[in-house]
């Protein structure tokens, strides 16, 4: 990891939900071109983690630290994180009545253009590339003509999630138990998609419980979070190695950390 | 009590007044419903008052209003307020009184008169007041009194041209003054009319509308009825929409509320014949320290039919919004389909709605549902949003907008709908969510 360019540094952090710490002392880097995996059991906090990340309010950063690019981005709004190109694809996406997803990309996109000193795109450039995106992801055509999320089914749901992955571009993709819900053939519709995305000025973070689209998706590395701290970090062996054995595996053979 | 018989007094000069100009085919049923007014008054008491529970009278029935006199207006200023489309009959009526606007020469065969006209046949004039029952509303009973100009109209059967009907009802906001707008609409078999009925008000000072319209859908008809209250925060705006629905009729009603210091609508649809439909939607903005309530009452009374009510408010400042709406289902009813929704979305924690979705049902085999909610936006909505990099500000409008454009999607005239849109989503206050 020490080869390429940081992108991403987390340091010693401990963060508390309503008083309840969750994360107990997370250290991680990524570095670009990288694509890391944390498993853990649930109530590991490895959701946690990729929100406390994307800038979700409710969480109190206790102590530690979150570098990304080179600064700290503790302080920093979550709009201006995903600016900055960090993008959270969510494990329950939110559905907006009434706001309709062509829409809301338009204005997610020129946002995310603006804050970087862009021209908001024009409106026939971003019905090419969203056209382009749909397509990539297999969503049927009327979806961008409704309301964001409403009435879509669950694989509908985190399809759109990846098709605003890649149509937001961003650097750092953090996937939220993305293949949670998902049958067989949107889990390859969604990793084809975020394997689109994988380049060397990239980086991917992937939050699952199952070691399932790890097989779609290679990670560089997988950590294993139990209670709050990360136990175990490994190539993607070790993913196999958790699904064959399971989490108490780990749990028994905690304190084996394997910094790569 | 001194006070209220002055009052009182105001009104009685003015229906003399009336009286001496009025058409000889009303005169039987102003004077009816003067007695009626003169016994019961304003309904000020709210104490055991489930009609007036949420909503204070008084302030309305303490002025001493006069009625309204006409002034022309220029039509330049009125398109400013209110839709306007060549394609449309537009009338005009100026603090109630008629101002003309239309050439007259119709493309349909629709028929439009005149309530203040001497010379209207029997049949035209039979239905005015026949489904209005202002026998327990003082508020009705006054309006029925003092109705003078107003259109009647008459859609002959099969009549479907597609024509759209845009009535415009404009209070100057002269001071202390009352107008008493009242609409007619009868629909023949099988025809089809749209009709928009506009409550706007000049800025100007205290002034009261007080407005009914009744709609009478004919057997397999269909009524697109559009209300649009655009008043002045000084306005206090009481109306009324009474409704009959014969077998497979169908009414449907978009209603569009925004300022106005105490608005009141009192919707009450009555499906009469098997297979009849009515879906009532309403969007209701209020701001600072208005007051708007909708009072809404279906009538199931033959098997078969089906009711869709579905309201959505959206409350700023310290503004007070009230939903009372009540499905009946009557034991005859069977088989009705009913759904009832109320939404709120409240901007201010100074704002507050009072929401009463109720059901009786007396038939035993029935679909029906009720609901309400109130709320804010919820933090993951936002956070959703702001996570794509869409800052509060810009969020907190798309929300709104789209909560707002639920209602307004639906309006199936184009020239309307782009109206709403531009002028009722404009007029909601820009607003920051804090979170």
């Amino acid at each position: 990891m020490s080869n390429s360019q940081k992108l991403i540094e987390i340091k010693d952090l401990h963060v508390s939900v309503a008083e309840t710490e969750i994360l107990k002392g997370i250290n991680l880097s990524i570095g670009l071109g990288e694509v890391h995996a944390i498993m853990g059991p649930n109530g590991s906090g490895k959701s946690t983690l990729a929100n406390v990340i994307a800038g979700r309010p409710g969480y109190s950063v206790i102590s530690g630290d979150i570098v990304y690019k080179g600064s700290s981005i503790l302080e920093v709004a979550p709009e201006i994180r995903a600016r900055a190109g960090i993008f959270l694809a969510f494990q329950y996406p939110v559905e907006l009545p009434g706001v309709r997803t062509w829409q809301f990309l338009k204005a997610a996109i020129d946002a995310i253009r603006k804050g970087n000193g862009q021209e908001e795109l024009k409106i026939r450039d971003f019905d090419k590339l969203l056209e382009e995106k749909r397509q990539l992801m297999e969503m049927d055509p009327d979806l961008v003509r409704r309301s964001v999320n409403e009435g879509f089914s669950g694989g509908e749901k985190k399809r759109n999630e990846i098709l605003q992955l890649a149509l937001l571009d961003p650097s750092l993709a953090l996937l939220d138990e993305t293949d949670s819900g998902l049958d067989i053939d949107a889990l390859r519709i969604v990793s084809h998609g975020v394997n689109i995305f994988k380049s060397p000025e990239k980086a991917i973070l992937i939050v699952t419980h199952y070691q399932r689209i790890l097989d779609y998706i290679t990670p560089d590395y997988v950590h294993v979070l139990v209670d709050g701290k990360i136990v175990r970090s490994g190539d993607s062996s070790l993913a196999m190695e958790l699904e064959e054995k399971g989490y108490d595996w780990v749990k028994d053979t905690a304190g084996k950390e394997v910094t790569p | 009590m001194q006070e209220a018989s002055l009052v009182l007094n105001k009104y009685e000069e003015d229906f003399d007044n009336l009286s001496s100009i009025s058409p000889e085919w009303s005169s039987n049923l102003r004077n009816k419903a003067m007695d009626t007014f003169r016994e019961i008054g304003f309904p000020v008491r709210r104490k055991g008052n489930e009609k007036w529970k949420y909503t204070n009278a008084r302030p309305i029935a303490n002025i001493e209003y006069s009625s309204a006199k006409f002034e022309e207006i220029d039509l330049d200023d009125i398109k400013l307020i209110a839709p306007w489309h060549e394609s449309w009959i537009n009338l005009l009526f100026v603090n109630g009184h008629y101002q003309e606007t239309f050439p007259g020469s119709l493309s349909t065969n629709i028929q439009i008169s005149n309530m203040a006209s001497n010379d209207l046949v029997a049949n035209l004039t039979s239905n005015v007041g026949g489904i209005m029952d202002y026998s327990d509303d003082g508020f009705a009973a006054l309006n029925t009194a003092f109705m003078s100009d107003g259109p009647i109209i008459t859609v002959p059967e099969g009549e479907n041209s597609g024509i759209v009907i845009n009535l415009i009802f404009f209070n100057q906001g002269l001071s202390d003054t009352v107008n008493y707008p009242r609409v007619l609409i009868t629909t023949g078999g099988n025809s089809i009319v749209s009709v928009i009925e506009n409550y706007v008000g000049g800025s100007g000072d205290q002034t009261f509308t007080n407005s009914v319209s009744e709609i009478y859908v004919g057997e397999d008809a269909t009524v697109n009825h559009y209300r649009l209250m655009n008043e002045t925060d000084d306005t206090y705006d009481v109306g009324y929409g009474r409704v009959r629905i014969d077998t497979n009729g169908a009414f449907n009603s978009r209603s569009f509320f925004r300022g106005c210091g105490i608005g009141r609508y009192d919707l009450n649809v009555s499906i009469e014949g098997e297979n009849a439909s009515c879906d009532l939607q309403g969007l209701y903005f209020t701001n600072d320290a208005q007051h708007m309530d909708n009072f809404i009452n279906i009538d199931h009374v033959r098997p078969n039919c089906q009711s869709n009510l579905f309201y959505k408010g959206i409350l700023a400042g310290r503004s007070r919004a009230v939903f009372g709406g009540t499905v009946l289902v009557r034991k005859e009813a069977q088989k009705t389909n009913s759904v009832q929704s109320d939404k709120n979305l409240i901007l201010s924690p100074h704002a507050e709605v009072d929401s009463k979705p109720a059901l009786f049902i007396y038939a035993d085999d029935v679909k029906c549902a009720h609901g309400a909610t109130a709320g804010n936006i919820d933090a993951d909505t936002v956070f959703y949003m702001r996570s794509r990099g869409i800052d509060l500000e810009a969020a907190s409008r798309l929300i709104i907008y789209g909560f707002a454009g639920e209602i307004i999607d639906k309006v199936e005239i184009p020239e309307l709908r782009s109206y709403l849109a531009e002028s009722f989503l404009t007029s909601l206050p820009s607003h920051k969510f804090e979170f």
